[in-house]
């Protein structure tokens, strides 16, 4: 079970129905397993040498074993007693199991089921660990699956790959799976090339993404453009006049637009409050806020303060339309290596705008979670053109248990991680007798592969 | 162009994927004064390609035309030569999740065999991160290198022709990850282990067989490594059709009411999915699964040294 936390010194973390401070924690390398103690305290935890339970003595089978709920020797009450007394969990398990009268005539495998249960249970240990893709989309396919459209870390790879995110890539994102495939992208992309993120309504959500911990320079590049324009974008009615006209849009971009470094602090706080992982990291925090709140008790200052508010406003305003611009530049490129498109929305019409912006033999990949509306897109893709090597695919992941003599599937598995439509640009002939005469314009594929096409598609 | 940077146009030297049509491709390698032959006529590679854009579609000889595509590792992977079995993107993906592979990490990998997955490993890692890779069959670690050189990506790659059971990978304490897709995985684990970094990394074994597994766990075990886990990852293909379904007979028919009152039930509103056509049938998209698809490539077992 992973729960993703800001490191912060004195402060409660609850995980897993057990509360601790992370303190101790710091300075500890990556991995390093905690055992928790009274006081909320961590202490590494040795690699405890197993002693295995002196005499190995086991049945072989289980035809004399049976069920009257006597077997366990200790009370509900003499358990809690032990645990008051702040008795290790270690020796509480050993407790358990010399007070259990069919322990002995268990076979060998179902002692060792019996032991890992109640370890479990009694022998909290956390692991602290470096957050990466590997570890966030793991977490939120288990923990909170809703926020990111149950896009499972198997079709999130997935997208990865057929993506081909790289170092160096110029890359339109358009996710609303709380800034987690973004930062998936960022990771893959190591603070190289540029990302534009299509955002609906007032701005991105990447309160998935601060839990990566990228360092500063990795936002440098990271440019983000407000769904809501692409059309004025694509038929070139775009001008950033039309932002500020719009005051409820701008005041929530406004707030955004205090900062990747505040943003990050206020999301952070809110995977806080969502409960269970392991994954800690580093938080790095700017002043900026406390010394905009120095001066607001002192009455004359208010005025001022005020004044300053406004021209602090303009000025990001300013900026905020600056940087828009900018955005608005790179896409009008149209020249970007790729295009990923995870959200809650309809496939259909994003992809056919934004396909605009795409340069030609360039990957693309779109998630959905359900099936249908990608086989709508893919319909409208092929009866648009400019794209080839459309594929319609699915992955199924299973665990396996691997011990000696007990190999098998995973008793669970995940029933559905969504569905991938993926493929790649092409130059889009509008008629334009570039190269041939009336070929460009009779058909879309030529007339043998066209006959396979239609039997295909009928 | 190169496997690791995009380009624009198509230059001398260039190693180009020519798209037929449906799941119909190869490589070619850009030469001027070459031609390619293909089902829909001549290619010319001085006039057809050289200076052309990625992307673009070329009209052949016999007036049919193709389109010539950026290589990538996932293209390079459905058209490479075979020198071994390879990995397929499909596994690959996860492979790179899983190791937490990012630009600047230091990868080993042994055996190189045909060089699939080492493409997908450069890609990743680049600009600042290296594969070294070990193949113990010199003809196939020669030919993997000279592919390296062709694709541009040689500065991120060394091929060492040794037996990794044996010599390990020929480096210590510098890799973040390790993959392993030879025969006795669990002979080669106390070398992954050597090679990783001091401060930890990750390991991936790949194996076809259970008892491969169950024995790299073993050895996994018994080196220190932790968070062992063992996947498998199937790839499921949809094809997009129109199907139609005859509407029975039930004998109502007389009244030519039988499809208006399945309309009713069933509301053509509905769009896309479902649109009655004649009488008598109804029509929708449907994603079809393959009727044959892989069911099996190999267990992955990932495991974390710390």
């Amino acid at each position: 079970v992973f729960k993703a936390v800001p490191v912060l010194r004195r402060r409660k973390i609850i995980f897993e129905k057990q509360w601790f401070y992370l303190d101790n924690a710091i300075g500890h390398i990556y991995g390093t397993t905690f055992e928790v103690t009274n006081g909320g305290n961590l202490q590494p935890k040795q690699e405890v040498e197993e002693t295995t339970t002196e005499t190995k003595e086991a049945g072989t089978d289980n035809r004399n074993i049976v069920d009257d709920g006597k077997s366990q020797k200790l009370t509900h009450d003499d358990i809690k007693a032990l645990k008051d007394k702040g008795i290790k969990g270690q020796e509480i398990v050993q407790q358990l199991i010399e007070n259990s009268t069919t322990f002995r005539d268990k076979t060998e495998f179902a002692q060792d089921k019996y032991i890992k249960k109640k370890k479990k249970k009694y022998e909290a240990v956390i692991t602290i660990v470096k957050p990466s893709t590997r570890i966030l989309s793991t977490m939120y396919y288990a923990r909170e699956p809703g926020k990111i459209n149950h896009l499972r870390y198997d079709t999130l790879a997935q997208m990865l790959t057929l993506g081909n995110i790289r170092a160096g890539n110029k890359m339109i994102v358009m996710e609303t799976c709380s800034g987690l495939v973004l930062g998936a992208v960022m990771e893959r992309m190591g603070g190289y090339g540029s990302i534009i993120q299509m955002y609906p309504g007032g701005g991105p959500v990447r309160a998935a993404t601060s839990c990566f911990g990228f360092p500063k320079p990795f936002f440098d590049n990271l440019h983000e453009f407000p769904l809501s324009k692409v059309h004025s974008l694509l038929s070139g009615t775009f001008s950033t006049e039309s932002l500020p006209s719009d005051p409820e849009d701008n005041a929530l971009v406004e707030e955004e637009s205090n900062g990747l470094t505040e943003e990050k602090q206020t999301s952070l706080q809110e995977t806080e409050e969502e409960p269970a992982t392991e994954a800690a990291m580093e938080m790095t925090q700017t002043e900026e806020q406390e010394t905009m709140d120095i001066n607001a008790e002192d009455a004359e200052f208010k005025q001022n303060r005020e004044k300053e508010n406004v021209r602090e406003k303009q000025i990001k305003q300013f900026e905020r339309r600056k940087k828009l611009m900018e955005t608005a530049a790179l896409l009008r490129e149209k020249n970007a290596d790729g295009l990923i498109v995870a959200s809650k929305f309809h496939p259909t019409p994003l992809l056919l705008s934004l396909l605009e912006f795409v340069a030609p033999s360039r990957p693309f990949v779109v998630y959905c979670q359900y099936k249908e509306p990608l086989l709508e897109c893919y319909t409208k893709l092929r009866e648009r053109g400019g794209v080839i090597n459309l594929k319609l695919s699915e992955t199924w992941l299973r665990n396996y248990q691997i011990l000696p003599d007990r190999s098998h599937p995973k008793l669970t598995m995940s029933g559905g991680g969504g569905y991938l439509l993926s493929g790649i640009t092409v130059v889009l002939d509008k008629g334009k007798s570039d190269s041939s005469n009336s070929e460009a314009l009779k058909m879309e594929e030529p007339s043998p592969k066209r006959c396979k096409v239609r039997d295909l598609h009928c | 162009m190169s496997f690791v940077e995009y380009g624009d146009t198509i230059k001398d030297g260039d190693t180009a994927i020519v798209f037929l049509g449906h799941e119909s491709m190869f490589p070619v390698k850009v030469q001027h004064g070459t031609v390619t032959q293909t089902k829909y006529g001549v290619i010319r590679h001085s006039t057809d390609l050289i200076g052309k854009k990625y992307g673009s579609k070329v009209t052949c000889s016999k007036g049919g035309w193709v389109f010539i595509l950026h290589p990538t590792p996932e293209l390079w992977t459905m058209n490479l030569p075979h020198r071994t079995q390879i990995l397929y993107s499909t596994d690959i993906s996860i492979i790179t999740m899983m190791l937490e592979l990012r630009p600047g990490s230091i990868v080993c990998e042994s055996g190189t065999g045909s060089g699939s997955l080492s493409h997908a490993l450069i890609r990743t890692v680049a600009p600042t991160g290296h594969l070294y890779t070990v193949e113990f069959h010199q003809q196939r670690a020669e030919k993997a290198q000279e592919e390296f050189r062709e694709h541009g990506v040689e500065h991120l790659v060394t091929v060492t022709n040794q037996d990794v059971c044996k010599n390990g990978f020929g480096v210590s304490n510098i890799a973040d990850a390790v993959f392993l897709d030879i025969p006795s995985p669990w002979e080669a684990i106390g070398h992954a282990k050597s090679a990783l970094k001091a401060e930890g990394g990750r390991i991936c074994s790949f194996s076809p067989c259970i008892e491969q597994v169950q024995r790299t766990c073993l050895a996994m075990e018994e080196y220190g490594f932790t968070e062992i886990n063992t996947l498998e990852i199937l790839l499921r293909v949809y094809n997009v059709r129109t199907i139609s379904l005859q509407i029975p007979d039930l004998g109502k028919a007389a009244e030519d009411n039988s499809s208006a009152g399945f309309d009713s039930s069933n509301p053509s509103n509905q769009g896309s999915l479902c649109s009655n056509l004649q009488q008598g049938t109804v029509q929708f998209k449907s994603g079809v699964p393959l009727r044959e698809m892989v069911g099996h490539t190999g267990y992955l077992t990932f495991a974390t040294k710390s």
